[in-house]
């Protein structure tokens, strides 16, 4: 076995720390030159608050289904990916940055620095009947189940974690028959949590509309995005010249995750809007007449990017296993998935405010892409980057398809 | 007699799957063509190592998911909109293109169904394995726990490739008579 210990290259910590300056300029400039221009009430930066909500929930995702995909692959004890565990586990670490990020944001909207809750504004429910007939369900309840989903996260994924490093200093399996157990019972908090964070946490910025689809389309937008973080860092190890002992029916596995979780989002995104579409209910449609009368481009672009990219680039058996067309895909539905949390959250936020993608979407995307590899890179010099002890390892080390 | 050939059938049985793609690695590099494998399962990464070429079945699931895509348009465009224009929840009957999100699942359905059903038939068809069709396994143990190579070889190669079978680990070789095989001339 050649090098199993990771170090960070100087190159690429200065790579995240430029991007992290990027990010940070725009912050403070989006804060400078996003400022109400008309004489609307509840447009205080909203914007450029937004942008940062956004970012906050894209990459918490990605360290959420990271944890997620970890978990899976105890509770269906699989063996294939037994070799990539620790890029799993250092993306998943991500999750106590994102939570922290997000809870952060939650904190300033309850105190009313920003407006991307409506329901925390105390005018805005007064005025609204509508608001004020599911204020049980907002509100202090709101609260405890959002706390809650993040100690559930937060220590399923540390427990998962820390059972794996244990493990490998010593020789018996019981470790890894606790992560099954573990894995399992998180399947089944985050089966439910999963859909009722994306009600609370995105779905409530449009309050006024519901849908029961919607837990899953954000579940399956996250899960892509966070196959997708991982196939790029698996690349830019190998190109570093670590992890020779991933095998290359390894990273076709990995890329038909990227293929079928495409097709996945792409399948619960339009049965939402079908189903909308055909009914055409004004108190239902008006979440869609919305995007397509404000955010017409963006949609479009989202949904084919996102849906005819892996379909059309990665559908042959010789693209999965190519570096070159994984990065390619990658890096696009990548920024696929971002512009799809910008769609979701906008509109309800901005509203016709906005007028299209600008350098502010971009440069504060730059900053946190810029910590969010900062901390997985770091996470990943921790520990040496093939497990030990794991009852499937040689399983791993011999995949072929 | 003339315009014919006599080979050696050789069964190398084995009890893991192991030795047996060792062995196999074996013949390769000793120039002898493997006439066939047989596995109670399917063993990975097999297929480049006795020279099965990739299969095509891919290309055709691409072509009949194409065909079932196309028949389904022309099917809903001809009920819904060319033959019989029907309202539906007040969308326009008159244009194929403003109607689409409704057509979708159809024509997702069918690609679906024609790729499956003929990628399936395709299968079958060509192992030939249709109604009636007798199983070609040369020792029914293959269905159970054994793993066997079959060799077709010419008379004086027997001995060297017994060998070589044995040294890989084979737990018997089996000598099953001879065939014969017309020459092209």
């Amino acid at each position: 076995m050649s090098n199993l210990n990771f170090t960070f290259p100087q190159k690429a910590k200065t790579v995240t720390f430029a991007l992290m300056g990027v990010g940070l300029v725009s912050i403070i400039a989006a804060f400078i030159f996003d400022h109400p221009a008309e004489a609307d009430g509840h447009y205080h930066h909203n914007r450029a608050w937004a942008n940062i909500f956004v970012n906050c929930f894209f990459f918490m995702a990605i360290g959420l289904a990271a944890a997620f995909f970890l978990g899976l692959q105890y509770a269906a004890e699989a063996g294939w990916a037994t070799t990539i565990k620790r890029v799993i586990e250092a993306t998943a670490w991500f999750l106590p940055w994102g939570l922290s990020a997000m809870m952060l944001m939650f904190i300033l909207g309850q105190m009313g620095v920003h407006h991307i809750y409506g329901w925390m504004d105390k005018d805005l429910v007064a005025a609204d009947p509508m608001i004020q007939a599911k204020m049980g369900y907002f509100g202090i309840f709101w609260w405890i189940r959002s706390i809650a989903y993040m100690v559930a996260w937060g220590w399923f994924t540390w427990k998962l974690r820390k059972n794996s490093m244990d493990a490998d200093n010593t020789t018996s399996n019981d470790h890894h028959w606790k992560n099954v157990k573990l894995g399992a019972w998180f399947m089944v908090i985050f089966a439910v949590t999963s859909s009722t964070s994306a009600w609370d946490w995105l779905l409530s910025i449009d309050v006024h509309w519901f849908s029961t689809l919607y837990g899953w389309y954000i579940f399956s937008g996250m899960w892509v995005s966070a196959i997708t973080a991982m196939v790029l860092i698996i690349v830019y190890l190998k190109k570093l010249g670590y992890m020779e002992f991933v095998t290359e029916s390894t990273i076709h596995d990995m890329g038909k995750w990227m293929f079928a979780i495409s097709f996945l989002w792409t399948y619960l995104y339009f049965s939402q809007f079908m189903l909308y579409w055909y009914a055409n209910i004004p108190e239902e449609i008006i979440y869609f007449q919305q995007r397509w009368e404000d955010y017409k481009p963006l949609m479009w672009t989202v949904f084919f990017i996102n849906f005819a990219c892996p379909m059309v680039i990665l559908m042959s058996r010789d693209a999965k296993r190519n570096f070159w067309f994984l990065m390619f895909v990658g890096i696009i539905i990548f920024v696929g998935h971002y512009l799809d949390v910008v769609m979701i959250v906008m509109p309800g936020t901005v509203g016709h405010h906005w007028t299209g993608l600008s350098w502010m979407e971009f440069g504060i995307f730059a900053g946190f892409l810029g910590l969010f590899l900062y901390v997985v890179l770091n996470n990943l010099t921790k520990r040496p980057l093939l497990v030990k002890n794991h009852p499937f390892l040689q399983e791993a080390l011999h995949h072929s398809t | 007699m003339a315009g014919v050939i006599t080979k050696k059938v050789i069964h190398g049985v084995y009890d893991d799957e192991v030795p047996l793609l060792e062995a196999c690695k074996k013949l390769k590099a000793a120039g002898i063509k493997i006439k066939d494998v047989f596995s109670p399962f399917p063993i990975h990464g097999i297929d480049p190592i006795i020279g099965v070429p990739r299969t095509r079945l891919a290309i055709c699931a691409f072509i009949y998911g194409l065909t079932g895509c196309g028949l389904a348009t022309l099917m809903m465009w001809y009920m819904m909109i060319s033959d019989w224009p029907t309202d539906v929840g007040g969308k326009p009957t008159w244009a194929y293109f403003y109607n689409v999100p409704a057509f979708i699942p159809i024509t997702f359905e069918s690609t679906v169904l024609c790729a499956g059903h003929g990628m399936a038939i395709t299968y079958l068809l060509r192992c030939m394995l249709v109604p009636g069709a007798r199983a070609k396994n040369p020792d029914p143990r293959t269905t159970n726990d054994k793993f066997l190579i079959l060799l077709e070889l010419p008379e004086e190669k027997t001995t060297e490739v017994e060998n070589l079978l044995r040294t890989a680990g084979a737990i018997e070789v089996n000598h099953k008579g001879t065939v014969t095989e017309k020459l092209p001339y």
